[in-house]
């Protein structure tokens, strides 16, 4: 693989390698190419791996440090791989407003993990979002990207059930 | 199914919403059934997917066209669709669901949409239907200005207000960018829409995309940039990928790029993605964003219109914002202006969020009050019981008692009433709130939320949040919380004198709101004499 200037890029053996160099392939040259590099690095893996911490840094002439603490300061971006699905349920007022807290209450009983947490089967993670756009069909859950509007705990069990976590 | 759409003229066309809100409760499986349906029966139907109305207590809405107008049926389940095609759904055939011409349902006939007026007609991708319902006029008047001056000065004159919260003359902004000289100038669209109870820049993104578009385009012309950033909040998946194929049907079209419209101006839009950051949707720490760090607020002065993005003058507008534009420039600013009271001119999309009958968005002229919104559109709480609180302009707006549902919904009219308008987003609550606890998540979220540049912000938050939790532990003892109220309004007072920018220093009014209308809720006595500080300077 050849990067934007023209450089060998050292091919990576694993898969995390590869989403880097892409990313970073795919973004060089680009103002303020650091968040469209991550993002693309989380597109593909789900996280962002340590080692995509000096790469990115040597990439774009940055310092560790900046890198890092980019990476830290936006909730979106992970440290870690997340379940094999992720539910992000709104605790914005709006959906408060119509019961979040006890839907809230109602899936980290249901998965046995907390907001932030991944359920011990690795099926599902729990994560907390401020504020969908759905505000008119509270409360909002978001499931691998595809928007749920007026989630009561049935509609949330089913879809657990969809990721295949046990009735 | 679009091949024999088309080949056969007489095919109907029904519509069903692709909206993300829409399709949150269904529209997608509504539409495979329909799709199914008609196919099993041999029927040749054109399935348009348009975007939401905006009344979401009847999505998924499904509408035919009929020679006699657009016909409703709603909210639709996949389950109804057999039985809606049997009724004649095709041809607006009688059925339980109909509702009838979709124009004279009230909740729209009452509306007055101007930016909003295509949103739910078209096909938000089609630029053949944008153009027919008046897209690119506001963009050709631009083009046949004299200068970016007189466009510039069209805006002024229309007395649009910035409708992400602060309120600032569009106008005025956009004239110190042109004034600034440059080698490089930017139009910064903020579609960061962060705020509880607000939806309506995520609908003109999945469903009127070319509306902002053209007004970004339009900003470029009269401001002298030829380089535009959209930073879309990452919460919007559904928003990106459609104005992302909006941005790529433009300019396939030449409505976008080097040679617009065959005029020889030049302007271009670039998507940018936001990542989980409240804070972003303050304007500079939107644009610390975009240039690849850390979204710090930055110390104003100087202003990004004239330092802004990568350090060039920047208009920095948000959606609704830009959105307004072309149908000043079509219509004429005395068009728009005619719309609205007082310094408020124009229309706002207003939301109707939360615990709320007949939520949805009521595009009205500023200077109707609450009341009419909540109870005359909304059809009061969803629950049905009785109203305690409505939070209006987001998670910084204060609580409102029913007491002040009279105002009329003007910046500064609201602004006066101890309230403010924010982004128009108004989140309903009934009697079973707990304002202390609204109040102490007010806190909450700022300590999660702060960039952390500040002092008042990034600590004060969190000694809100323990303050606001010993009210609460002693009410529940049955102790009197005077002295810690006391040090919250202490507290609450450094913030909003004392934070760089509105995160800190308006945290505060709900908490206050909420300290001042409903103290029984902090177990403290009659409502207490002190009113919200700082409304009137931190308004604007």
């Amino acid at each position: 693989m050849t990067g934007r200037e023209g450089i060998a890029v050292p091919a990576a053996a694993d898969a995390a390698g590869d989403a880097i160099t892409e990313a970073i392939a795919a973004h060089l040259g680009r103002a303020g190419a650091l968040m469209p590099m991550l993002h693309a690095v989380q597109d593909r893996l789900g996280f962002i791996p340590a080692d995509a911490v000096p790469r990115l840094a040597a990439a774009l002439n940055l310092s560790r440090a900046e890198v890092y603490g980019v990476v830290t300061f936006y909730h979106d971006f992970r440290n870690a791989p997340p379940g094999r699905h992720v539910l992000k349920v709104c605790r914005a007022e709006a959906c408060q407003a119509m019961g979040s807290d006890e839907l809230v209450a109602h899936l980290t009983g249901r998965l046995g993990a907390d907001v932030g947490e991944t359920s011990t089967d690795g099926a599902v993670t729990l994560e907390a979002v401020y504020c969908l756009g759905n505000c008119a069909l509270s409360p909002a859950v978001m499931l691998d990207g595809r928007l749920h509007g007026r989630v009561t705990a049935r509609r949330a069990d089913d879809l657990l059930a969809q990721c295949g976590a046990p009735r | 199914m679009t091949v024999a759409a088309t080949t056969a003229a007489s095919a109907a066309r029904v519509f069903v919403p692709r909206d993300s809100a829409a399709c949150s409760v269904g529209a997608d499986e509504v539409a495979d059934a329909l799709r199914a349906e008609l196919a099993r029966r041999g029927q040749s139907v054109q399935i348009v997917r348009n975007g939401s109305r905006g009344a979401f207590w009847l999505e998924p809405l499904v509408e035919v066209a009929t020679p006699a107008g657009r016909i409703a049926y709603g909210p639709v389940a996949a389950g109804d669709v057999p039985g809606l095609v049997d009724a004649g759904l095709t041809t607006g055939g009688e059925h339980p669901l109909r509702l009838g011409p979709t124009d004279a349902i009230p909740y729209f006939a009452r509306q007055e949409r101007l930016t909003f007026a295509r949103m739910g007609v078209t096909d938000p991708l089609s630029l053949d239907d944008y153009q027919a319902h008046g897209g690119w006029r506001g963009l050709r008047a631009a083009l046949a200005a004299a200068s970016g001056a007189d466009v510039v000065e069209e805006v002024v004159r229309s007395g649009l207000r910035g409708r992400g919260g602060a309120a600032f003359p569009a106008g005025i902004k956009w004239r110190t960018v042109a004034a600034t000289p440059a080698r490089q100038k930017y139009v910064a669209c903020n579609a960061d829409e962060g705020d509880s109870g607000t939806y309506s820049d995520r609908m003109i993104m999945e469903g009127d995309p070319f509306v902002l578009i053209e007004g970004m385009t339009i900003a470029g012309l009269a401001v002298g940039a030829t380089s535009g950033f959209i930073y879309i909040r990452s919460e919007y998946p559904d928003a990106e990928r459609t104005f992302a194929a909006a941005l790529a049907a433009a300019r396939a079209a030449g409505c976008l790029g080097r040679d617009i419209l065959g005029q020889g101006r030049a302007f271009d839009i670039e998507i940018r993605r936001g990542a989980g950051a409240y804070i972003c949707g303050e304007e500079t720490a939107m644009l610390e964003s975009l240039e690849g760090k850390r979204g710090m607020v930055r110390p104003k002065p100087p202003l990004p219109a004239v330092a802004g993005l990568f350090g060039l003058p920047t208009v920095i507008n948000n959606v609704i914002t830009l959105a307004s534009v072309p149908v000043i420039l079509d219509k004429g600013a005395k068009h728009y202006a005619d719309y609205g009271m007082g310094r408020s001119r124009g229309t706002l999309p207003f939301q109707l969020a939360g615990n709320i009958k007949r939520g949805g968005l009521v595009e009205k002229a500023f200077g109707l009050t609450l009341r009419e919104l909540i109870y005359d559109f909304g059809g009061g709480t969803a629950s049905g019981r009785p109203l305690r609180a409505v939070q209006v302009g987001g998670p910084l707006g204060p609580y409102l008692p029913e007491s002040k549902l009279d105002t009329p919904l003007d910046y500064e009219a609201l602004s006066a009433a101890g309230g403010m308008v924010g982004h128009g987003g108004v989140v309903v609550f009934d009697d079973t709130v707990d304002m202390a606890r609204m109040a102490r998540y007010a806190m909450e979220f700022c300590a999660h939320e702060s960039c952390g540049k500040c002092t008042p912000c990034r600590i004060g938050a969190v000694r809100g949040v323990e303050v606001i939790d010993r009210i609460r532990k002693g009410k529940s003892r049955g102790a009197q919380g005077d002295g810690q109220a006391a040090l919250l309004r202490d507290l609450c007072d450094t913030m909003v004198g004392g934070s760089l920018c509105a995160m800190g220093g308006m945290t505060p009014l709900p908490v206050l709101s909420a300290l001042d209308h409903f103290p029984q809720d902090f177990g403290l006595g009659a409502p207490s004499a002190p009113s919200t500080p700082g409304m009137k300077s931190k308004g604007t």
